[in-house]
C-alpha cells in the first residue's frame, strides 16, 4: 500500500475553500488538470454514490465513486473506478480544517493505493506533486489574489 | 453541558522540531509562559503513558494531568487533568500537529472538552483558548526561534544573536596555483533581513574553485579588495536568521549551494532560499560533497541531456564527483553508459558506480573507441576542455549532444558552428545555478538527490577528507588527476 499525503494552507476561511471545491463535479472550475466532468446517470453531484465521469487536460478518461461528503468537516472521500494510471484500491480524501489563528485553511490530500512494484516514487510524484499539489496552488492562487 | 475549545495555527517550523518539544510532557516550564515548575510524579519518564504531570502555574495554581495517548507516528497526545485547584471538570485536550508539505511547515491542532461549575463557561473557555492555547503558540514560536532544543541549545548561546562571529576562512590574495590559498582569520556577519548564519562543519570542493583560484573567472572572485574567499558549497547547523526567514531555525542542518564564492570558512551568512534542509540520513560531509555536484548530475540528465532509456551516454572523467553520478544515475534510467578515465584504478571504480564501457586514456583518444562500442555518443558529458575537443566532435552520433560542463585541460576555444553541421550536433555550455533558480526546482533536485542516495541508486562515494586549513594540498590533490571521487574541507 502506497500513502500519498499533500498539504498546504490557503489564505481564506475553510467556508469560501469548501464552497470552491464541495462539488464533486465542479474539478474543472478549479483544478487545472481537468478538461471536462459529468456524473453519471445524471445523478446530483452530492449524491455519496454517485460517479464522476472526467477528462484530463492531457487525454486521461478517469472515473471515480464518492465514498463520502462531510459539509460538517469539510471532507470527501472517493475512489478511482478507472484510470489510466495503473492504480489499485485507490482511496483519496480531501479534507479542509480551519485555522483559528487567522482565516486560513489547512487543506490536506491524501491517497492510498496499490501499484506494480518500481512505480510507487513516480506515482507519489505525479499524485502527490501533480494533482494534488497542482491543485492546492491553483487554490492559492485563486484564493491568493483576492 | 460540555464546553469545547479548539485553536489552531501555522508553525513555521518543520514538524519534527515542533514535535520534539510537544512530545515530552514534562516540557512546559521550558516554554510556556504559564507554567513555573513541571514534573513527572513518581520518577516515570515522561514518554511514558499514564505517567502524571503535576504543573505549579505562575498564578499560584496548581493541575496534575496525565498522559492517555502519545503517538509518534500521528504525532497526536492526548491527556486529561486528574485533579486541579482551577474549576475543569472531566478536562480532556489532544494536541495533533499534521506536516504543511507544502512550505515545511506545520499545522498544530489544540482542542478539548470540559464542564465547568454553572455561570463560569465563558470564562473558563477563554482562559483555555487564550490563556493556554494561543499564548502556548506565541511561546512556542519564541522558543524555537530562541533555539529551543538540545541540538540548538549549544550553537544559540555560543552566538549573541546580532553580532559578528569570528571564524577561519581560505582567501585567495593572487590567482595562481594551490599555494595561493592562504588560511587566515575573519569574522562572519550577523544575518540580514532574509539570511541565515551557519556553523559550517563540511564544505564541498569543486573545479569551479579551481578554475577561480587561477583567475580563470574574475567576474566571480574579483581580487579588487585585496582578497576572496573561494568555495560554492557547503553543509553544517543554522546558527541564527534574519527578519522574514521563514522555516529554518537555529540548530537545523542545512547545506547550500550559492553562486557566490565564500565557502572556505566555519561560520558563512548565506541568502536562506539558497540553503536546502538535510534529511537525518545524510551526513554533512556527503551533503558537502555531492550537492552541487548531485544537483548538476539531476539537471544534466533529466532536463539538459534528457536521458532516457537506450541514450548513449559519454561521461569524461567518470571516476570523478560528477562522472560517478551521471553514471550510476543513467545507468538507473536505462542508457548505455560509456566513460573515460584515465588510470586502471579509476576504470574499477567508474564500473563500479554503474559505467558499463570504461575507455582508459591519458591523450584525450576516446572517439574511435566510443564508435566501435556504440556507433557514436548520443550525449556527452565533458569536463575535459580544449585538448579533447576534436574527440569529441569525432565521438558524436548523429544528432548528438556535447555538454561543455568544465575544462580542466584548458579553456575551449571558439567552436565553428560548421563543425557541428556535418553531424546536425549541438553544443551546450550550462551553469548549474541557472537550473537551481528557484527556490522549489532547487528544493526538488536536492530531494531526488537525497532520495537516490537513501534507496541506494546513487551510493554514497569514498570521499576524501582535509582540515580546512590544507585547502592548497586538497586542490593540489584534486588537479593531480590522482583523486577519486569527491573531496571535502572540514570546517
Amino acid at each position: 500500500m502506497v500513502r500519498v499525503y499533500t498539504s498546504t494552507v490557503i489564505d481564506a476561511s475553510p467556508d469560501t475553500v469548501w464552497a470552491r471545491i464541495r462539488d464533486f463535479n465542479g474539478l474543472p472550475t478549479w483544478h487545472p488538470g481537468i478538461a471536462d466532468s459529468r456524473i453519471e446517470n445524471s445523478e446530483p453531484s452530492d449524491k455519496v454514490g454517485c460517479i464522476r465521469h472526467f477528462h484530463t487536460r492531457d487525454g486521461g478518461t478517469i472515473r471515480e465513486k464518492l465514498l463520502a461528503l462531510s459539509d460538517y468537516e469539510y471532507s470527501c472521500t472517493y475512489s478511482i473506478l478507472e484510470s489510466p494510471m495503473g492504480v489499485d484500491n485507490y482511496i483519496a480524501t480531501l479534507k479542509l480544517t480551519p485555522v483559528t489563528d487567522g482565516m486560513r485553511t489547512f487543506a490536506e490530500w491524501t491517497a492510498e493505493f496499490d501499484c506494480d512494484e518500481g512505480r510507487e516514487a513516480a506515482l507519489t510524484q505525479s499524485i502527490g506533486q501533480g494533482v494534488f499539489q497542482g491543485g492546492f496552488d491553483a487554490l492559492k492562487r485563486h484564493f491568493g489574489r483576492r | 453541558m460540555l464546553q469545547k475549545v479548539v485553536r489552531s495555527t501555522i508553525i513555521d517550523a518543520p514538524i519534527e522540531r515542533v514535535w520534539e518539544v510537544i512530545r515530552d510532557f514534562n516540557s512546559h516550564d521550558q516554554w510556556h509562559d504559564v507554567v513555573d515548575v513541571s514534573r513527572i510524579e513518581g520518577g516515570e519518564r515522561s514518554d511514558q503513558v499514564g505517567c502524571v504531570r503535576s504543573f505549579s502555574l505562575k498564578d499560584g495554581n496548581r493541575i496534575r494531568e496525565q498522559l492517555l495517548t502519545l503517538s509518534d507516528t500521528e504525532h497526536v497526545s492526548t491527556y486529561c487533568i486528574v485533579e486541579a485547584t482551577v474549576p475543569l471538570q472531566r478536562y480532556v485536550a489532544t494536541v495533533t500537529l499534521k506536516p504543511v508539505t507544502d512550505g515545511n511547515r506545520t499545522f498544530w491542532h489544540w482542542e478539548s472538552t470540559f464542564a465547568t461549575p454553572p455561570g463560569m463557561e465563558r470564562e473558563l473557555r477563554d482562559m483555555v483558548a487564550q490563556g493556554v492555547y494561543e499564548a502556548g503558540f506565541e511561546n512556542l514560536r519564541r522558543h524555537l526561534r530562541g533555539g529551543g532544543t538540545a541540538s540548538a541549545r549549544a550553537s544559540a548561546a555560543a552566538a549573541p544573536p546580532g553580532v559578528p562571529i569570528a571564524r577561519r576562512e581560505v582567501r585567495v590574495h593572487r590567482y595562481g596555483g594551490p599555494e595561493q590559498l592562504e588560511p587566515s582569520s575573519g569574522e562572519a556577519r550577523p544575518p540580514g533581513p532574509g539570511e541565515v548564519r551557519i556553523a559550517q562543519r563540511a564544505i564541498g570542493i569543486n573545479f569551479i574553485d579551481v578554475y577561480l583560484r587561477r583567475g580563470w573567472i574574475p567576474g566571480m572572485l574579483p581580487l579588487a579588495n585585496g582578497a576572496g574567499v573561494p568555495g560554492m558549497e557547503a553543509a553544517g547547523s543554522v546558527i541564527d536568521v534574519g527578519e522574514g526567514v521563514g522555516g529554518l531555525l537555529p540548530g537545523d542542518r542545512v547545506a547550500y549551494l550559492w553562486h557566490e564564492p565564500g565557502a572556505y570558512t566555519t561560520v558563512r551568512t548565506v541568502p536562506a532560499d539558497q540553503v536546502v534542509r538535510l534529511p537525518a540520513a545524510i551526513e554533512d560531509t556527503t551533503a558537502a560533497a555531492l550537492l552541487l555536484k548531485g544537483l548538476t548530475a539531476d539537471y544534466l540528465l533529466r532536463d539538459l541531456g534528457r536521458i532516457r532509456r537506450g541514450t548513449r551516454l559519454l561521461v569524461h572523467a567518470a571516476a570523478g564527483g560528477v562522472g560517478l553520478l551521471l553514471c550510476a544515475w543513467a545507468r538507473k534510467l536505462g542508457a548505455t553508459v560509456m566513460g573515460t578515465v584515465s588510470s586502471e584504478e579509476k576504470a574499477r571504480v567508474a564500473r563500479e558506480h554503474g559505467c558499463e564501457h570504461v575507455i582508459v586514456t591519458r591523450d584525450y583518444r576516446f572517439a574511435d573507441a566510443v564508435q566501435r562500442l556504440a556507433g557514436g555518443a548520443d550525449v556527452i558529458v565533458d569536463g575535459l576542455g580544449d585538448a579533447a575537443r576534436d574527440e569529441n566532435l569525432a565521438a558524436l552520433a548523429l544528432r548528438g549532444h556535447w555538454i561543455s560542463l568544465g575544462q580542466a585541460s584548458g579553456p575551449l576555444a571558439p567552436i565553428d558552428p560548421d563543425a557541428l553541421l556535418a553531424k546536425s550536433a549541438s553544443f551546450s555550455r550550462p551553469v548549474v545555478f541557472h537550473y537551481i533558480a528557484e527556490p522549489r526546482e532547487r528544493a526538488e533536485r536536492a530531494q531526488r538527490l537525497w532520495d537516490a542516495l537513501a534507496d541506494g541508486t546513487l551510493k554514497a562515494p569514498t570521499i576524501e577528507r582535509f582540515t580546512l586549513d590544507a585547502a592548497a594540498q586538497a586542490h593540489a590533490r584534486l588537479e593531480s588527476r590522482m583523486s577519486i571521487g569527491p573531496l571535502v574541507l572540514l570546517a
